[in-house]
């Protein structure tokens, strides 16, 4: 722009500015929903919002694969909600059928069980994500976006397939091999251990992510390559590698997602994955996509959302509405707001 | 290709026509007998593909009204074994692996994928706009027959010209040729309010975007059976609508058909048939046409277009509006065949498996597009079944061959893993699908320039 300085400003006419206001009273009525509801049945609302920060956590595990992948291919991985339902299968097969875990397991075995279990879950998804990476989208790197964005489509139903071939298409039902005794109980409200047990996991995972991505050189490799591959390259960075890797990573976050999942929900089917990677990415877009604590923000919003949809009594729409609801968001964040909720636009959040 | 000099290449295009052919023939006809059993149909299928390959008919040196008539010998031809299918398609033979010639039911079926195929064919192929919920068309479509030609508002009493219904029915019935219209026209009306908003965003944001409509619209019809607890009862929740009146004109309804000769399918398959022509055609004629021509810009080079005074907006809406008519029509015409329509027709699979048909044919070309489509309903409808008894009976428990798995793989149930793996293969090694548009082609070999991710100022 070497004009831009001669350039008389520009005025803008003023308009009235009526997306703001709809979006205001839009979150108006949505605080006073929560209000009346949390005035109405107060014990009712603790637990739901207990439970949707659980659900939050699960749904940010999955959020974070979508946003590493953006952030450094701009391809939106459809595949992963499936590597995710892969995890919780593994998971299922791990805990159930390999160490046949019971209803109210004895601490001493069901620890040390779910801890390989998530070891062999993050390693199995991690090492898929990648082969994915490998056979589908590495060799389109300079096609057209569309086509990643067709094999990955492609790949999620290959994945579904697979699940499909390997559970059948039911409801693998899971024990309930976490703790249910209460951790604290307020009023009518209850909060088990399996609830607090899924956050347990999801803290360090978390901050080990953060660690990963801001403290050490592959994650500032991956920063690097997520701004600028070609200068990536040139400053001797491998960038396939890099990808690689964080596909790998993501995977791995995939599959915690799914064993506690598996845990938590104790039941999974082939299609699961595909519906709360949706989700998942809806998280993702909501915090502001390429965004790491957006994606962990956004799958809190999306989790309470869907807690409190499905759980309050006083005018909540019900389950049957959930993902329209779900989809409703992302459609108006997209269209108002794309670079989401923390506003930033530059992919790797730094 | 510069191959004269050598023998091949000294042949004449007739000479090296007949070789190719008579081989293709040839290889045809052993693979029928050493894998079925050889039939006289398969005499006169070699005859015809030879006569409409070997000759070069669109050098054909008549024309009339600067029209040259050679070019019109395929199409014609083509049109002509399609409109005599329904007699002779159970006369053929058996096709190794594939079994029997689909039926005419089968066919209509075809018909209406090729329809909804072509019609995502503008936003996909022509305007390169990746539509992932283009089943939310269909599904609106499908609900605007059977909310006007069934008895599910049955307060009302409105009868118009529908035929086969007695006058003392309740519920709306009015003609479904009237409809077949009224729907392409909501259902492009939802395009545009769908596409308003959205269209602003670029590739895979409004892959997204859309795929949210298509889960959004078959969930209303899935919850519509007591909208927000008001009792209003708009799709009959889960149960769909059923019975849906049948197109028909004076005494001829499309439900028992007329006489032995105008059975119900045949008249259905016509219908079908016609319809689709005239999507085709079209499709065809926009495609050449300045709206074309801009939609095509806009996939290539969406600043550059907009450079060039291409509205953005109104040329990607106007894309979004016409294959939303078309799927619309194709969805009220297939929910009147079925005569129901539930919501557990719309699942983004449905969309999946148009996106497969348009990808697998050549995105941006008719005749490839079309292929696609017939191929992958005929797969849907009966080929994976029949492949599926050929390799169990081969292969499976007690196989004829060898018995390589001792339970029978149920393959209709790997149907999306098969089409997921066509949507891989197919990107992965021919992205511009089996018949390509040269121009498509090119794009995916050479690249396009660079898609920013979204842009908010248009």
């Amino acid at each position: 722009m070497a004009t831009a300085a001669r350039r008389q400003p520009i005025t803008i006419p003023q308009k009235l500015p009526v997306l703001p206001i709809v979006g205001l009273v839009l979150v108006g009525a949505l605080v006073a929903w929560l209000g009346v509801n949390l005035v109405k049945t107060p014990y009712d609302f603790l637990e739901i919002l207990l439970i949707g920060v659980t659900l939050g956590a699960v749904y940010a595990l999955v959020a974070l694969g979508y946003t590493l992948v953006y952030g450094i291919l701009e391809l939106i991985n459809f595949a992963h909600g499936d590597v995710f339902m892969l995890g919780a299968m593994m998971a299922a097969t791990l805990t159930v059928q390999v160490f046949n875990l019971q209803d109210n397991e004895s601490a001493t075995k069901w620890i040390p069980v779910v801890l390989l279990a998530l070891v062999i879950g993050m390693l199995f998804c991690g090492t898929l994500n990648a082969t994915i990476e490998f056979i589908a989208y590495r060799p389109l790197r300079g096609a057209p976006r569309l086509a990643p964005l067709i094999t990955a489509i492609g790949m999620s139903f290959i994945l579904q397939n697979i699940g499909l071939a390997w559970k059948g298409s039911n409801y693998v039902p899971i024990p309930n091999i976490l703790p249910r005794g209460n951790v604290f109980h307020v009023g009518t409200a209850d909060y088990q251990w399996n609830k607090l047990i899924v956050l347990l996991v999801t803290a360090p995972v978390l901050v080990g992510l953060v660690y990963l991505v801001q403290q050490t050189r592959q994650g500032k490799a991956m920063r690097a390559t997520a701004q600028d591959k070609d200068a990536a390259a040139m400053m001797g960075i491998n960038v396939n590698r890099t990808i690689s890797f964080t596909f790998l990573i993501a995977g791995a976050l995939a599959g915690v997602a799914g064993l506690l999942y598996a845990l938590y929900v104790t039941n999974v089917r082939y299609d699961q994955g595909f519906q709360l990677g949706l989700l998942a990415f809806t998280s993702a877009v909501l915090g502001g996509i390429g965004n790491l604590p957006g994606a962990v923000l956004g799958a809190l919003c999306i989790g309470l959302i869907q807690a409190f949809n499905e759980g309050l009594s006083w005018h909540a729409p019900g389950s049957d509405w959930t993902q329209s609801i779900v989809f409703s968001i992302l459609i108006l964040i997209l269209v108002f707001r794309p670079e989401g909720l923390l506003g930033e636009r530059t992919p790797e959040g730094g | 290709m510069t191959t004269a000099g050598t023998w091949w290449g000294d042949r004449s295009v007739l000479e090296r026509r007949l070789a190719i052919g008579a081989a293709a023939v040839v290889i045809g006809w052993l693979l029928l007998v050493a894998f079925s059993s050889f039939d006289l149909s398969a005499v006169y299928v070699g005859l015809v593909f030879l006569a409409l390959y070997v000759p070069a008919w669109n050098r054909l040196p008549i024309r009339v009204r600067g029209i040259r008539m050679g070019r019109l010998v395929v199409p014609l031809a083509l049109i002509a074994l399609a409109l005599t299918y329904p007699f002779y398609w159970d006369r053929m033979f058996q096709v190794p692996i594939f079994g029997p010639f689909p039926e005419v039911g089968t066919g209509v079926y075809m018909l209406v994928f090729i329809m909804m195929a072509i019609g995502l064919n503008i936003v996909v192929g022509y305007a390169g706009l990746l539509d992932l919920g283009y089943v939310a068309f269909y599904a609106m479509g499908a609900y605007t027959v059977a909310w006007f030609a069934s008895v599910q508002f049955a307060k009302h009493n409105l009868h118009f010209w529908a035929v086969g219904v007695g006058s003392g029915v309740p519920g709306f019935h009015i003609s479904v040729w009237l409809l077949l219209l009224l729907a392409g026209l909501l259902t492009a009306v939802t395009g545009v309010i769908i596409g308003l908003p959205t269209l602003r965003l670029r590739g895979d944001y409004l892959a997204i975007v859309t795929l949210g409509f298509g889960e959004i619209l078959p969930q209303i019809a899935r919850n519509g059976d007591n909208l927000f607890g008001s009792g209003f009862n708009l799709t009959n929740g889960p149960n769909g609508i059923t019975p849906i009146d049948s197109p028909g004109f004076g005494g001829v309804n499309y439900l028992t058909g007329y006489n032995s000769f105008f059975t119900s399918d045949r008249l259905f398959y016509w219908t079908a048939l016609l319809l689709v022509l005239l999507t085709a055609f079209c499709s065809w004629r926009l495609r050449d046409s300045r709206l074309g021509r801009a939609w095509i810009a806009i996939r290539e080079d969406e600043t550059a277009a907009a450079a060039m005074g291409v509205p953005l907006m109104r040329t990607k809406t106007w894309a979004y509006a016409t294959g939303a008519f078309f799927g619309g029509v194709a969805g009220a015409f297939y929910a009147s065949f079925k005569s129901a329509t539930f919501p557990g027709d719309f699942f983004f699979n449905i969309s999946v498996f148009i996106l497969c048909m348009v990808i697998l044919g050549g995105m941006g070309n008719i005749l490839g597009v079309v292929l696609g489509a017939s191929f992958l309903a005929y797969l849907d409808r009966e080929g994976l079944a029949n492949i599926g008894g050929w390799l169990n009976t081969h292969f499976g428990p007690g196989g004829s061959t060898v018995g390589i798995w001792s339970t029978p793989i149920d393959v209709p149930k790997y149907e999306f893993g098969i089409f997921g793996i066509i949507l891989l293969v197919v990107m992965l090694f021919r992205p511009e699908g089996l018949i390509p548009s040269s121009r498509r082609a090119a794009e995916f070999h050479e690249g396009v320039a660079d898609q920013p991710l979204y842009d908010v100022t248009h």
